[in-house]
């Protein structure tokens, strides 16, 4: 089947300010292809490139060079730009600036006021989208009258009322709190599961890509890694590397590793940690039994 | 004596209005000096009233702060003088830059109590040092910077004060793990170098488990407890009641514990739990 | 603290006044303030006298609410009264002393004149208790589209409102926190003389303006990206209707508004 999103040798750059005729590469020559229905994180630290691929997937940026395919359009043609917007939609890091309306389902509503939906249509639409990320009995509030998660999902609630077909989300939850965090992500992997829609999660936090099924690894505008989170995160020296964390279970399973103890270095989960662990020692009662 | 002391601490928002709310519910707290506290606690659970008691910025509806035991709201007591000893670093504290240079705004805090130009300037080069800014960055306007390096210029900002009590509320959020790493081992080398006291606000259990000597557990305006890391943890299943997220290496000896491999003590860092486990394999004791 | 500061004026409610249209209520309040500025005597006073009270009890708000709206506008009250009661000439002096001295014509055009700005305050308070902020920017806007035509951009205003009124609250939670954060380092606000005062709040405003020009830029990613290209073909959500009491409340202020007019005209 077609890639829902197809970025071909992708480079980006920008002139230098101070320097006009030196440009600095962000991004320097990605291929990539997103299937439909994807739960993919792309991990990477801070100036990575990552969010600027991440602007590139719905036309807020254009490639200096090389070509982005979302359903077979390029995002270059500035006729398909409100079809492209419509398929892939966005979710920015601070969850006020995004909001536009003074009452939540007002802007829910705002992308299918743009659009010209008609209205009875639109009463349909928001309402489904703000009952898809549970946040329908809060249509009425004021968005200063939320927390933080509850506007992140108010955000997501206005990119799902256009239908999209894949939502790029770049570091949702990095402003927010430990819970905000779990409800946002919460949300979006649902949202994949039930509605089916590709979900692009950009982040820096490694338990966040965890969840995800694919993990793609960006450093210095290239892409490092493209895996599943298993085998990713098993390459612990070239992941501290980077400056990216891998989680504590698979550092446990490294360092003990390392000492020469059998265990499997794809271990991510807490669960599949505690059961090697305990065999390891089920092992030595036998050993030690035996001898 | 401590250098720090709550007695008995209230804070009531909006008063006699339908939003009431108590924000701080009669705590008590002594701070010692020198100690490095991290303090864990929900949004909401009264974490930054406190802080913002703690040097003078809110008035407390009832109770004391005693600094150096010393009542800080007494009649003659001067809370400017207060705010220089007890420095506040707030979340996102770059967003309170607004000098033209890096160097001017660094000298902000130490302008303000007065210092002479010399002494101004020793103590931006030093703070700025502290936490890793070049040289030539000082002379740079701010907005020029990275996100990381604005943070950093924020809290050197508040450490050029040299106070001895350094509040830092979440001064990791927001940043990618490079930052968060940078950042903390920049506060323990400074916490080391200086011996002030530190108290830091965190939502990342793993990060303060790593640096604080002591932790204050807040949960709904009031101490939950507050007491050494492996003392806190102990009380893993309480904590984890209160919803608070445990280092997830935590959460693993804790189900360990649950089949029946236990140990004498908490585990909440990585090596220390390797080192552990390690030493059973090899034939320690480790069963209950 | 800033944020204590009640924000516009609206006071939710279940009620008539409140369910109402918005563009009536607005052209009704128009039609309002024309009627007391043609009335010149006692009855359009009670007039409006008469629609106020109507109004307030439909619309049970607090009369308390209504005088508390008049109380900031006292001084205005106070500099008008004085100044008719003193400089009007005409009819029996009533009192003198030196140059000053109150005359009959001035005592009466005093109290209209004074009466006169309760009512009008006390009106057009009536809508804002009663509209939200947001309903009546949509009852301008829609008020105003005829003016489209004219290349006026209705609809980029009426947007502009919009974001302003959400971001207020926003900015306002910020203002409290960069003070905070600037007292904090040991910024002075509140002591000093005029000029060093002014200075002080440099280390406000510029964080500020930085703040908000940054939210302004990521806002306006996020509408674009939520495909907003201005108000061409544009739906909107709420739509405004208007019904059988919209009409009664209309024909009533007509009533008494023809009633003043015609009472002008041949008494």
């Amino acid at each position: 089947m077609e890639p829902l999103i197809k970025i071909e040798n992708v480079r980006f750059a920008y002139p230098n300010e101070d320097e006009p005729e030196q440009v600095t590469e962000v991004l320097k020559g990605i291929s990539l292809e997103f299937r439909r229905g994807e739960l993919i994180a792309v991990l990477g630290h801070n100036g990575s490139g990552k969010s600027t691929l991440a602007k590139l997937l719905n036309a807020v940026l254009l490639p200096t060079e090389g070509s982005v395919l979302v359903d077979g359009m390029s995002t270059q043609k500035e006729e398909l730009l409100f079809d492209i917007r419509q398929r892939v939609g966005m979710v920015f890091q601070n969850p006020d600036n995004q909001i536009v309306a003074t009452i939540v389902e007002e802007d829910v509503a705002f992308a299918l006021e743009n659009m010209g939906v008609p209205q009875p249509e639109m009463r349909e639409r928001v309402d489904e989208a703000l009952k898809a990320v549970h946040m329908y009995e809060y249509r009425h509030h004021a968005p200063h009258q939320l927390s933080g998660g509850q506007k992140q999902r108010v955000a997501i609630a206005g990119i799902i009322a256009m239908r999209p077909d894949c939502i790029v989300l770049d570091e949702p939850t990095a402003m927010l709190d430990p819970h905000g965090r779990s409800e946002v992500l919460r949300t979006i992997k649902r949202l994949n599961r039930e509605y089916g829609i590709t979900v692009i999660l950009i982040t820096h936090e490694m338990d966040e890509a965890a969840q995800c099924r694919r993990v793609v690894v960006m450093d210095h505008g290239s892409v490092k890694m493209d895996d599943t989170p298993q085998n990713v995160f098993a390459q612990v020296a070239e992941m501290k590397q980077i400056g990216l964390d891998v989680p504590q279970v698979t550092e446990l399973v490294d360092l003990l590793r390392q000492k020469g103890y059998d265990l499997d270095p794809h271990i991510i989960s807490e669960e599949d940690c505690v059961a090697a662990i305990y065999d390891l020692f089920e092992k030595r009662r036998a050993n030690g039994a035996d001898s | 004596m401590p250098i720090l002391e709550a007695k008995d601490l209230t804070y009531t928002y909006s008063i006699g209005s339908p939003f009431e709310k108590t924000a701080v519910d009669h705590i008590s707290l002594q701070i010692e000096q020198g100690e490095f506290v991290g303090i864990i606690g929900h949004t909401g659970s009264g974490k930054s009233t406190l802080m913002q008691m703690l040097n003078g910025l809110l008035k407390p509806t009832s109770g004391k702060i005693l600094l150096d035991g010393n009542d800080i709201w007494a009649k003659k007591a001067d809370r400017r003088q207060v705010r220089f000893q007890v420095g506040l670093v707030f979340q996102y504290p770059e967003y309170q830059l607004f000098e033209e240079t890096v160097y001017r705004d660094i000298a902000f805090g130490p302008k303000n109590m007065g210092l002479s130009e010399s002494e101004i300037d020793q103590r931006v080069r030093e703070t700025a040092a502290a936490v890793g800014l070049r040289e030539e960055l000082l002379e740079k306007a701010p907005y020029a910077l990275s996100g990381g390096q604005k943070r950093r210029v924020a809290i050197a900002g508040v450490m050029a004060m040299e106070p001895r009590v350094l509040i830092l509320d979440e001064p990791t959020a927001g940043l990618d793990p490079k930052g968060r790493e940078k950042i903390l081992d920049q506060l323990a080398r400074y916490h080391k170098r200086t011996g002030c006291t530190i108290l830091l606000v965190s939502h990342s259990m793993e990060d303060v488990a790593r640096y604080a000597s002591k932790l204050l557990v807040l949960n709904r305006a009031k101490i939950m407890c507050y007491d050494t890391p492996s003392k806190v943890f102990a009380q893993s299943d309480a904590l984890a009641q209160t919803g608070l997220a445990l280092p997830q290496i935590t959460r693993v000896f804790a189900a360990l514990r649950e089949k029946g491999i236990c140990f004498s003590e908490e585990v909440y860092t990585v090596k220390f739990g390797a080192a552990l486990l390690e030493d059973a394999l090899k034939g320690g004791a480790f069963k209950c | 603290m800033l944020k204590d500061i009640t924000l516009g004026q609206y006071f939710p409610m279940e009620s008539v006044v409140h369910r109402m249209d918005a563009r009536f209520k607005i052209i009704i309040t128009l039609l309002y303030l024309v009627m007391l500025f043609l009335g010149q005597r006692i009855y359009a006073l009670l007039a409006g006298l008469l629609f106020t009270v109507v109004v307030t009890l439909c619309s049970k708000i607090p009369m308390k609410m209504i005088l508390k709206s008049i109380k900031p506008i006292v001084p205005i009250l106070l500099v008008t009264g004085i100044l008719n009661l003193l400089l009007l000439d005409g009819g029996d002096v009533l009192w003198q002393w030196k140059f000053l001295k109150i005359t009959e014509e001035g005592l009466h055009t005093s109290a209209f004149m004074v009466a006169r700005i309760c009512l009008l305050i006390a009106g057009t308070s009536l809508l804002t208790y009663t509209t939200s902020p947001i309903t009546l920017t949509d009852a301008i806007e829609q008020l105003l589209s005829p003016l489209k035509k004219l290349k006026l951009p209705v609809h980029e205003l009426a947007m502009m409102m919009t974001i302003a009124l959400r971001f207020i609250p926003t900015l306002i939670e910020e203002t409290d926190k960069i003070m905070a954060a600037q007292k904090a380092r040991g910024a002075d606000l509140e002591s000093g003389n005029l000029l060093q005062r002014a200075q002080a709040l440099v280390p406000i405003l510029i964080p500020l303006f930085v703040s908000a020009f940054r939210r302004a830029e990521e806002l306006a990613l996020a509408m674009e990206c939520r495909c907003y290209h201005g108000g061409e073909g544009r739906t909107r959500l709420r739509i405004l209707h208007s019904g059988l009491r919209d009409y009664v409340a209309l024909s009533f202020i007509l009533l008494l508004l023809s009633a003043v007019i015609l009472l002008n005209l041949f008494c």
